[in-house]
């Protein structure tokens, strides 16, 4: 994401709080993107997005925490929760494309192209010229997830 | 180019850029990434370099002591534990004065355990004789290794480049990332004078016995604090070459500020946003980065702090027992003088517990108050702190 925004002529940074991460543990990571130098190295507790990549922990952990006004919580899920009403929710069952297209249930780059969709904070195109510098050989079925998913996300 | 690529990444980058011709190092979270870079770059064949595995991180220091005494550029990286357990070859580095370069991703140490960013390890090690710089942002870490090379050699003493676990090893930023050709202009090929040579042998770490120990830890000592002076100079040209230079340390809106922070690494940057946005209210507050904790510069901080009426030293560190460790050294550089301006020790971001903007600003209005009434309260604050969780 960061890394898209940088390509669209934005400063940009991203971090994990959790270094240590571990399969199947909550983490939590940060991105900022702006039109002029980031400086703050403080975690970010007002987001304008909510990327949440594993619907149960929506039971487990106030994703909507300091949410701005305006602001989306983006999630993978089949249907809204019952406990974010009220809130602006983007939904895309990203697991299910991630099986079909990637053939694993690992959402990540999926939800880039949710992310996409739902901010416009950057295009569908610099994610997916993102994701072939870094994937590689497995690019190409990463942009597809990534592009289905920016279609299959219903905004609500 | 403009890369975007994490601090480790950074640090790989530069050592590669640095044509280092002996790596030795342990993996240690939250350096790992630097190791594993690096054996990447030789692997396929982008550093033509030896890389010496090892059982730990003792073992990787000694191993770059032999390969400098032979003469090449030898590199490692570590942190925290890493860090103390390699603490007694590092004396052995500096006293031999071989000019070994080792950056250090900031961890806290153990126990409790904990992976997370402070300083408290390189602090630890402050009284070894390396040189230590301190970095804010990933485009500083680069350069800094890159130029660490170029004191280290001219002075024939190690130097230890340090940076934030995490806040900065894991936060991929935009850096401007040089070309190997302006690289290999600022940074000659290495030769070492005195290099381990079968043909003319020579004796290295003799005994040093009474009549002589101290001459040489005197001149040690000597060639550490008139470092500064060469610091400046390569950095300089560094900042003619690549447009980029940072100074022993720097001031930041504080010329005129009443109160003014101190700190070292990434807390600099949060410092810096905090000051602008305290200046736009007119409110006269200033900061200071320290880059060169080792050498000291003391009189680079009497001149940027002494006209302050307060200074907060803000850390990520604490000597048990006594304050923090750039606290007691900037305490110790006014001494002697007359006019010493107040000041307070904040400590905070201990194992990477969140320094947030409402903290640094809350240092700020302390240290205000000092400068207000003329007194200091508590004289050690910790910033951040369950008081609830540590009362009887």
């Amino acid at each position: 994401m960061a890394e898209a925004a940088f390509l669209e002529g934005n400063y940009c940074q991203a971090f994990p709080f959790f270094g240590a991460e571990r399969r199947g543990a909550p983490v939590v990571a940060f991105t900022r993107i702006d039109k002029r130098p980031i400086r703050t190295h403080e975690q970010v507790y007002r987001p304008n997005y909510v990327v949440v990549l594993d619907q149960t922990l929506v039971e487990s952990v106030d994703v909507a925490a300091g949410l701005s006004p305006g602001g989306i919580v983006i999630l993978n899920s089949k249907k809204a929760p019952e406990n974010l009403k009220g809130k602006k929710i983007a939904i895309v069952d990203a697991t299910k494309i991630a099986i079909e297209t990637l053939g694993v249930p690992i959402t990540n780059t999926t939800m880039l192209g949710a992310l996409a969709k739902a901010t416009g904070v950057v295009s569908l195109e610099s994610i997916a010229k993102v994701i072939e510098k870094r994937f590689g050989k497995l690019a190409e079925k990463n942009i597809n997830a990534a592009k289905r998913a920016f279609e299959e996300t219903v905004i609500s | 180019m403009m890369r975007i690529i994490d601090g480790n990444e950074a640090v790989a980058l530069a050592a590669k850029l640095a044509r280092v011709k002996v790596i030795s190092a342990y993996p240690i979270t939250p350096q790992t990434t630097v190791v594993e870079k690096l054996a990447e770059y030789i692997s396929n064949g982008e550093l033509d370099a030896e890389f010496i595995k090892v059982e730990s991180e003792h073992s990787a220091m000694s191993a770059c002591i032999g390969a400098a005494a032979t003469g090449v550029r030898a590199f490692t990286a570590t942190s925290s534990q890493g860090l103390l357990l390699m603490s007694e070859m590092l004396y052995v580095a500096s006293g031999l004065r071989l000019p070994i370069v080792m950056t250090n991703a900031n961890r806290s140490v153990s126990a409790p355990l904990s992976i997370w960013c402070d300083q408290q390890d390189s602090m630890t090690v402050r009284d070894s004789g390396w040189i230590q710089l301190y970095c804010e942002n990933n485009q500083e870490i680069l350069d800094t290794t890159i130029q660490a090379f170029r004191i280290a050699e001219e002075l024939l003493l190690p130097v230890m480049v340090c940076y934030d676990g995490y806040i900065l090893s894991h936060t991929l930023e935009p850096v401007d990332c040089p070309e190997q050709s302006e690289v290999d202009a600022f940074l000659p090929e290495y030769h070492y004078p005195y290099a381990l040579d079968p043909e003319k042998p020579v004796t290295m770490g003799p005994v040093g016995v009474p009549e002589y120990y101290m001459e040489f830890r005197y001149l040690l000592q000597k060639a550490v604090q008139e470092s500064k002076a060469k610091i400046v100079e390569i950095d300089h040209e560094f900042k003619k070459r690549f447009g980029r230079g940072y100074g022993i340390l720097e001031e930041y809106r504080s010329d005129d500020a009443e109160v003014v922070i101190l700190t070292m690494g990434s807390l600099s940057s949060s410092c810096k946003e905090i000051v602008d946005s305290l200046r736009q209210r007119g409110e006269k507050v200033g900061l200071v980065k320290l880059k060169s904790f080792r050498p000291f510069p003391t009189e680079e901080i009497i001149e940027a702090l002494g006209r302050a009426k307060a200074v907060a030293v803000v850390e990520k560190d604490i000597s048990l027992g006594h304050a923090g460790g750039l606290f007691i050294d900037t305490a110790a550089a006014f001494v002697n003088t007359r006019e010493a301006p107040l000041m307070i020790n904040f400590i905070c971001g201990l194992a990477g517990r969140d320094v947030t903007s409402a903290l640094l600003e809350q240092a700020v209005r302390e240290t205000q108050r000092a400068a207000e009434t003329g007194r200091v309260e508590k004289k050690i604050r910790w910033l951040g702190l369950q008081e609830k969780l540590v009362e009887e």
